[in-house]
């Protein structure tokens, strides 16, 4: 599992995502206990304090939730997962747009150039289940 | 709760050199701490006033309520920048000798970081390279039940593998009533343990801030940022 931090962005909103990931991509699926702080922290070689911060913020976002007697488990709210999956990937695609617009393409261009990639991956066998970076 | 360390107006000179001056400090519990700040900037003069190692020239510092002394030295935890235990002695024999000097050495973590690192207990001190020294004075240090843990260059010698292990330790060996101040040049290394970061130049406090406000005001990571701000 790979905890890939970029060196120039804030950490904790960094660690939220990649959680969000991991329970999106089913590494921790609705219902299952999450390991404690200093497990996470130690895995992700970050500072407890930083790792608490993240999970605190995915509470708020009822992502996770702590039990008093049993710690912290994923939501078993499936539909607001999805939400948080499609919500990632409205950012990503973003991202994309406003990179592709710097390189000088316009909306329409950008569509036809994905179509050509998707249909290029796809015969190459490329398949959905095949996971981003830092989902496994 | 009340701040682990403070420090008020602290200064010291040699002669008419000022190593440091007028800092002013709250070391909270908790917390990780970068010491950073380039040669010659004051580092370890203010570490080993801390420990009560140097006498200030004026000013002061206290450490939970008590000004450096047995008080004091009981509670912290330090890794010198320079060794100082006997070379002839066996790793065992130093784990002895730490249990003899401090009541909060804890013996079995001190043996098991060691055989997690493959140091053979019975081996002299003197016949272990130069980065298996630094790992055990840094075990020793680290075995210790203590409120503040002080490591001056702790990850300077050794190799990237047993400094990951390292930093896996110290997160491991977290507890929210006591602090780590540690100082060192590879900051890109440490960076995502640390909670904040204290920066000194010339003797004086240039900068004293949480590791994420800095990612999140300047766009940078704390080494870029570090570089920028000492560029020569």
């Amino acid at each position: 599992m790979a905890w890939n931090l970029n060196a120039d962005k804030p950490i904790y909103s960094q660690l939220v995502e990649i959680i969000q990931i991991q329970i999106i991509s089913g590494r921790y699926k609705a219902g299952d206990r999450l390991p404690s702080v200093r497990e996470l922290a130690a895995e992700a070689s970050v500072n407890p304090n930083t790792m608490q911060k993240a999970l605190a913020e995915l509470e708020r976002n009822c992502l996770i939730i702590t039990q008093r007697t049993s710690g912290r488990i994923v939501t078993e709210d499936t539909e607001l997962i999805h939400r948080t999956q499609k919500h990632l990937a409205e950012e990503h695609i973003q991202n994309f747009f406003r990179t592709m617009n710097g390189l000088g393409y316009s909306a329409e261009e950008i569509l036809s150039l994905v179509k050509e990639a998707a249909e290029k991956l796809s015969n190459s066998g490329f398949s959905h289940t095949d996971l981003p970076k830092g989902a496994e | 709760m009340e701040a682990l360390a403070e420090i008020r107006g602290l200064t010291k000179a040699y002669g008419n050199t000022i190593a440091v001056n007028n800092l002013n400090l709250i070391i909270p519990r908790g917390r990780i701490i970068g010491l950073l700040g380039p040669n010659g900037s004051g580092k370890t003069t203010l570490i080993k006033m801390i420990n009560g190692l140097l006498t200030p020239t004026a000013g002061s510092i206290l450490i939970n309520g008590f000004p450096p002394g047995p008080e004091t030295k009981a509670r912290i935890a330090y890794l010198p920048e320079r060794t100082y235990l006997q070379s002839g002695m066996k790793v065992c024999d130093l784990v002895d000798f730490f249990q003899d000097f401090y009541e909060d050495f804890n013996r079995d973590r001190a043996f098991s970081m060691l055989s997690s690192l493959n140091i053979p207990f019975t081996a002299q001190l003197k016949t272990l390279s130069k980065g298996t020294k630094e790992k055990v004075q840094l075990i020793l240090v680290m075995s210790r039940n203590a409120d503040l843990f002080i490591l001056d260059e702790p990850i300077a010698g050794v190799d990237p593998a047993a400094r990951d292990y390292i930093l896996k330790t110290i997160i491991n060996n977290y507890n929210e009533n006591a602090s780590i101040m540690l100082s060192t040049h590879l900051i890109s290394d440490i960076e995502n343990i640390l909670d904040e970061v204290i920066f000194i130049r010339d003797g004086q406090l240039l900068t004293h801030m949480p590791v994420d406000q800095i990612r999140e005001q300047y766009g940078q990571s704390v080494d870029a940022y570090f570089r920028g701000v000492f560029a020569c």
